[in-house]
């Protein structure tokens, strides 16, 4: 695996496309430029020839701090049993009406 | 094969449309030399969007010359069947394309102009003109964006990058004074109000140019000999090679529909 | 596109630990359940390995793949065709890029790939290297060609590794129109006078044998591994593609007024009982000239990477004034 400490490689970019007004921004590749603002340009080239965007966020890559897969459970299974923050977990008479 | 050429009835207003139709044309074509070429993938597409945007406003163009000529010719008439002596463009847009500071420098030259001009020209009276100026500013703001942050980086990059961008600069900038110049015939058009006078854009033009230049630490020549032709038909010898490969289709089977 | 006759397989060591055992079957788990695998996931060192090999030769062929078509921009007839052979090219470019972006979630760079790429170590599909030497090959890529790499990447969109999953349904949408535009070139040359109609079947005559081979070996002599099918990066053979493509072109070429160049083609009805149904048998596949495009020896093997690498070298100053300015930049903010 390499490293892109190298003064040669052109730093990675993650792109993030907000594709409609009120939707929020969303992944949608990479990209490699050597600044913020040759990013943002680029983004616009490669992930926007269709009009699928309103707004871009550029993100450097190695900037994401990701959680780790292997704590998958310890993260993100002790949310499954809280089946009382969704709505259905409450009876309402249909009498009621929507609620 | 001259004998599929058309003749045009120039009307100031059909020269107008051509005029600005073959910058478009003849620029979006030496940008779409460059697709599967340039320094990065990611140019590769920046690029190819550019010369797309220029091959629209072409069309366009090309389209209202037939309208207001009304002689039955269509955008490919224009664009296939004119030899180099009929066509109109600068000769900035026909000038190879070098290497990519050349590219770049051409294309910051020409929408350095060609923004403030649609801008302005979102105001004629002639409807079909501001619709096409109010498109082709929006796209010809981000060449302008697009190019200016590429001249700002190759001029302040490296020796080399400094040397090759100065070259471009010192090539290209006799070839600049052209986009100010009106003829007679543009001149009436001015006079009636429908189009501007592309001579009110200078110091505008100069200042924008002169900033980005500065900021690349590159030099601004001084004003100079500057060259013309273009707008009258009288080109350098890079069109003719450019229309040969373009044109040579097209004009291997006349009358044939693509 | 175009990763279908490359995927080679990849030896497993023969003795590993059982951790090693448990964790791959696991893994192997979740591909059956179709689980999506991401970056980060735990995964055998031969699936990655696949997987960057694939996912690059892949890339490599939507670069390469622009020069043939590039060829044509500057000539084409019209200012239509221009605009969208224009935007198509640059479609490719955009995949590959995509491509690559997949690619090096898997630890890989993108300068490490085209240097792969450049020094001809890496492969990409046959079929760029034939030439493109009339304005209706530009049909004949669009129609075939791109019908040929839609068989291959639809499926594709469902592989099991998410990233290149991901950015096959991004390529997949955009190419919808790649196919279309080649057939209707096709199909306004067939509708014109008798040199254009001719050019199209000249070109049609030069291209539907590579496009058959684009698909890759045979099953039977096929060295594909049962393991890219395990791992749903591959869910059908060479050969099912391939009768799939045939079944989908006949019938357009027929359309079109073509003949396909295979005197050996022949329907041959299935056992349904219903006698349109069935599929087109073709004739005998020239393996000898596919395996000497992939040794090099193709019309234009050298021309493509001679033009990549040209591309390359003379825009690494360009790259390099990019990564300069930056450096002075941060100095400066810093100083």
């Amino acid at each position: 695996m390499s490293t892109q400490t190298n003064k040669t490689v052109t730093p990675l970019w993650e792109v993030f496309i907000r594709s409609r007004n009120g939707l929020a921004h969303k992944h949608v590749g990479s990209l490699h430029a050597a600044d913020a603002t040759l990013a943002l340009q680029a983004a616009r080239d490669v992930y926007t020839r269709r009009g699928e965007g309103l707004s871009i966020w550029v993100v450097p890559s190695n900037a994401i701090t990701a959680s780790d897969p292997g704590e998958k459970g310890m993260m993100f299974e002790p949310a499954e049993s809280k089946i009382y923050r969704h709505p259905t977990f409450y009876e309402v008479p249909d009498e009621v009406g929507h609620m | 094969m001259t004998t599929t050429s058309i003749r045009v009835v120039e009307t100031p207003l059909v020269l107008y449309a051509l005029r600005r139709a073959d910058d478009a044309l003849v620029l979006g074509h030496r940008l779409s030399e460059w697709c599967g070429h340039a320094p990065a993938l990611e140019e590769d597409m920046a690029l190819a969007n550019i010369g797309l945007d220029l091959l629209g406003q072409a069309r366009s163009l090309y389209s209202y010359a037939a309208e207001m000529e009304a002689a039955g010719h269509t955008e490919d008439d224009f664009a296939f069947h004119r030899d180099a002596p009929q066509y109109r463009n600068l000769l900035l847009a026909e000038l190879p394309n070098g290497d990519f500071a050349r590219t770049i420098l051409r294309q910051f030259f020409y929408a350095a102009f060609a923004d403030l001009y649609w801008r302005a020209m979102m105001a004629s009276p002639d409807p079909t003109l501001a619709a096409i100026a109010a498109k082709s500013e929006k796209e010809t703001a981000y060449h302008l964006r697009h190019s200016a942050e590429w001249v700002i980086r190759l001029g302040d990059g490296t020796e080399e990058s400094h040397r090759r961008a100065a070259d471009a600069v010192a090539y290209l900038w006799p070839y600049t004074g052209e986009m100010f110049e009106a003829d007679a015939a543009e001149r009436a058009l001015v006079d009636a109000g429908t189009v501007l006078d592309p001579a009110g854009f200078r110091d505008a033009w100069d200042k924008t140019v002169s900033d980005i230049l500065a900021e690349a630490t590159l030099e601004k020549p001084a004003a100079g000999w500057m060259q013309q032709g273009g707008r009258s038909g009288r080109h350098s010898e890079h069109l003719g090679h450019l229309l040969a490969v373009m044109q040579s289709v097209p004009r291997a089977i006349p009358g044939a529909t693509w | 596109m175009y990763t279908q006759a490359l995927n080679a397989r990849d030896d497993a060591p023969a003795i590993r630990p059982a951790e090693e055992l448990e964790q791959e079957a696991r893994f192997q788990a979740r591909v059956d359940a179709e689980e999506r695998i991401e970056a980060n996931d735990w995964m055998p060192a031969a699936y990655r390995k696949t997987l960057v090999r694939q996912i690059s030769q892949h890339a490599h062929s939507e670069i390469v793949g622009m020069l043939p078509e590039g060829n044509w921009i500057t000539r084409a007839p019209s200012l239509r065709r221009k605009a969208a052979l224009l935007a198509k090219v640059q479609d490719e470019c955009g995949h590959g890029l995509y491509l690559y972006a997949a690619a090096e979630t898997l630890g890989v760079t993108r300068e490490e790939l085209t240097e792969q790429l450049l020094s001809g170590r890496a492969k990409y599909s046959s079929i760029f290297n034939y030439p493109t030497l009339t304005w209706a090959d530009m049909g004949a890529i669009g129609w075939l060609v791109d019908g040929a790499a839609i068989m291959n990447q639809i499926p594709l969109c469902r592989c099991s590794y998410g990233p290149y999953a991901r950015a096959m349904i991004r390529v997949c949408k955009e190419e919808s129109f790649h196919q279309r535009q080649g057939y209707e070139i096709m199909l306004t040359l067939c509708r014109g006078t008798p040199e254009q109609k001719a050019m199209a079947q000249e070109a049609l005559n030069r291209w539907w044998w590579p496009c058959l081979m684009m698909f890759g070996p045979p099953d039977a002599s096929s060295q594909h591994s049962d393991q890219s099918t395990r791992w749903k990066i591959k869910r059908f053979s060479n050969d099912e593609l391939r009768q799939k493509f045939v079944d989908a072109t006949v019938p357009q070429a027929e359309y079109l007024g073509l003949t396909l160049p295979d005197p050996d083609l022949r329907f041959v009805p299935d056992e349904s009982g219903d006698a349109s149904k069935g599929h087109w048998a073709y004739g005998e596949i020239d393996w000898a000239e596919f395996k000497q495009i992939l040794a090099g020896n193709g019309p234009c093997n050298r021309d493509r990477l001679a033009a990549r690498n040209k591309a390359h070298d003379e825009g690494a100053w360009v790259r390099e004034a990019a990564l300069a300015y930056a450096g002075k930049r941060r100095a400066r903010q810093a100083a």
